[in-house]
């Protein structure tokens, strides 16, 4: 788990061009989507082109999008259940 | 034309240079345009992490009023209301529209990128300077062959001389391949010709843009 | 400040070409919008208004080879022909301008070539002034959405500055596989045919159309019922470059600038009306701000799907027709209102009296417009 959230870190700020951002810059329990980050609308958008590119996973729904893109944690968790077996 | 309207203020950015006012204020060899816009967003010290999520022609537009209207305290003397911008270019967004095309020319690797797809329309960069400078006026992007003075003298007359713009960022920005140029001029209503700062005409618009 | 005069006009898309026989077609509640299979535009079927490729072909054979020119070509030149015919002015001076709204131009060449000169705006626009021998060096206008809008507020601002006396003006854009798979990126694709302002309303639908409209300083060519075009604005949310502003900002700035220089009491708005839930939102919001909830107001993209560039042309050119004829369109696709803001949406065609028209356009990188068409 570790290591998916390490590589998780490294491939949003590649997607989401936050060439400021260090992986350790990044809270993996703290919501994407509040002023921290400063991501919007087009960043969870991207990130679920992310999913689905690197790790062939859709999301089908908004709902599921704000559940799923809540944290880098749940981004993770969602990748780790959808791939097991 | 009312005789009133002044250029206080140019900013270009070709040939690897980047000048403003008749002043070169970074000069830095660079393979493309990614690189020497990165070494100008360093050198100038620019704090704007959405710069990063620009495309060139984005990159090019917001470096270049960034530049331009550095330290001149426009908001202090024009409302948000009263500025527009009123960009020129010849390639439109097809800089970005190539790129755009490239994640959907394979059906195998069909991802295209809103991230992307948002920068193939010009006026994008028009939001990108509103949203950093906080300009709510008249915008429009038009479409040529090559910079025209004289249309930007008479258009722009128009929009200041009938009062919808106090102030109006203008200019050409232009993106294709390697080639990369911007010119942007500062213009505004009402300022007397102090030094340095000379009257808004056709004339003077394409001495400044052919000062290379 | 010189008058500006609507003179003669033309729409086509898949519901005519004409701007009379799209009326008809309005009129009887068809809509262009249709499920489309095409493997070539999306890899998934679709929902958009598309032109039959071989009533196009078959209509401009009359005038050149379809094989030798591109479909923006083809639908553009079918359109300015048919409006150059139906006015008496003489467009061939120097006092003409020609200008060309689009967002994308010939984009669907972009697949097989890079580079080809067709794909540069200008280039298109120096074809159209050539076949229809326009003096001057055309202009075009590529500010997203609100392109059309933005042409017309052009063009009757150099007429009225006395810089031209006549102004052309198209609006033109295709469906493409470049312009599909965006919008799908965005997850902003309906997924039926769009349903503007409604509860239900679950995104746009895409379309393409063509839309020209003279303007001109001489009344004389403008018939007996004059239309003028009054001062337009554009501005800018300066908030986000895809979302519009939560408070509708520059478009509530937009129509108050119209309104300012206007005392007259609005008749009927033409709305943008995309469908997404944050465009129609937004436009609830500016047009309460404005005061004007009251007003009649319509969506015409039920019927033509959002057509880009073409749009502010072509739904100007209807909202005209409407003046015309007292005639105000439902917006196709509406049942439920979903906006938290009140509006007196058409929802079935009204005969009305209709001295003047509001039209008003949103598009990416935030900007917004408006202008007003009156009748003196």
């Amino acid at each position: 788990m570790e290591e998916l959230v390490q590589k998780l870190k490294e491939e949003i700020i590649t997607a989401l061009n936050l060439s400021e951002m260090k992986p350790e810059n990044i809270d993996e329990k703290a919501p994407l989507f509040v002023d921290g980050l400063g991501l919007d609308s087009i960043d969870a958008l991207e990130l679920t082109v992310l999913l689905e590119k690197k790790y062939g996973l859709k999301i089908n729904t908004a709902e599921e999008g704000k559940k799923v893109l809540y944290s880098v944690n749940s981004m993770a968790e969602f990748i780790r259940e959808n791939n097991k077996g | 034309m009312k005789k009133n309207s002044v250029i206080s203020g140019y900013c270009s950015i070709r040939n690897n240079k980047v000048v403003v006012d008749d002043k070169l204020l970074f000069e830095c060899p660079s393979e493309n345009f990614g690189g020497f816009a990165a070494a100008i967003y360093r050198h100038f010290s620019i704090s704007y992490p959405k710069f990063h999520k620009m495309d060139n022609l984005g990159k090019l537009g917001f470096l270049s009023a960034e530049l331009l209207l550095k330290e001149r305290n426009i908001n202090e003397r024009y409302s948000g209301e009263k500025t527009g911008i009123i960009l020129m270019n010849s390639a439109s967004s097809l800089d970005t529209d190539r790129r755009h095309q490239e994640t959907i020319k394979n059906r195998n690797e069909y991802f295209p990128s809103p991230a992307v797809f948002v920068y193939t329309l010009p006026n994008v960069v028009i939001g990108e300077i509103c949203i950093r400078h906080k300009f709510f006026g008249e915008g429009n992007f038009f479409v040529m062959e090559k910079f025209n003075p004289s249309f930007m003298a008479d258009y722009l007359s128009q929009l200041i001389d009938n009062n919808i713009v106090e102030c109006c960022i203008a200019g050409w920005v232009e993106i294709d391949g390697d080639n990369f140029e911007s010119v942007l001029f500062l213009v505004e209503k009402n300022r007397g010709t102090e030094t340095g700062i000379v009257n808004f005409e056709a004339a003077t618009i394409e001495l400044i843009y052919n000062s290379k | 400040m010189r008058n500006v005069y609507l003179s003669a006009d033309n729409i086509i898309t898949p519901l005519g070409f004409t701007t009379g026989e799209n009326a008809i077609n309005m009129l009887e509640g068809k809509t262009g919008i249709r499920l489309i299979a095409d493997e070539k535009i999306s890899p998934v079927p679709f929902y958009a208004s598309l032109i039959d490729s071989e009533s196009l072909d078959t209509r401009f054979s009359s005038i050149g080879e379809p094989d030798k020119y591109s479909r923006f070509e083809k639908m553009a030149i079918c359109s300015i022909k048919e409006t150059v015919a139906s006015t008496s002015i003489d467009l061939t001076g120097s006092r003409t301008l020609f200008i060309l709204s689009t967002t994308k131009g010939n984009i669907d060449l972009l697949e097989n070539n890079s580079f080809d000169k067709r794909l540069y705006l200008w280039n298109t626009a120096r074809l159209l002034q050539r076949q229809f021998n326009f003096r001057n060096e055309p202009l075009v206008i590529s500010d997203a959405c609100i392109s059309g809008v933005q042409a017309i507020i052009t063009g009757a601002r150099l007429i009225s500055a006395g810089l031209y006396d006549n102004c052309v003006i198209n609006g033109t854009d295709i469906i493409s596989e470049f312009v599909l798979a965006g919008f799908n990126s965005f997850k902003s694709l309906s997924t039926g045919p769009c349903r503007p302002f409604d509860k239900t309303r679950d995104g746009l639908s895409l379309g393409e159309g063509s839309g020209t409209i003279i303007l001109t300083s001489g009344p004389d060519a403008s018939g007996n019922d004059k239309i003028l075009v009054s001062e337009g604005f554009s501005t800018n949310d300066a908030n986000h470059i895809s979302g519009p502003s939560r408070t509708g900002e520059g478009l509530f700035i937009a129509i108050s600038r119209v309104l300012q220089k206007s005392s007259l009491k609005i008749d009927f708005i033409s709305a943008h009306g995309t469908a997404t839930s944050y465009n129609d939102e937004m436009e609830s919001v500016a047009i309460n701000r404005a005061g004007l909830q009251d007003v009649p107001v319509n969506s015409f993209k039920g019927y033509w799907g959002h057509t880009l560039g073409a749009a502010g042309v072509i739904e100007s050119i209807m909202s005209i027709y409407s003046m015309r004829n007292n005639i105000l369109f439902n917006t196709l696709g509406f049942s439920v209102p979903g906006v938290t803001n009140p509006l007196n949406l058409v929802s079935v065609p009204v005969k009305k009296e209709i001295n003047n028209c509001l039209k008003i356009a949103s598009g990416f990188g935030g900007c917004n417009a408006a202008v007003l068409f009156y009748r003196k």
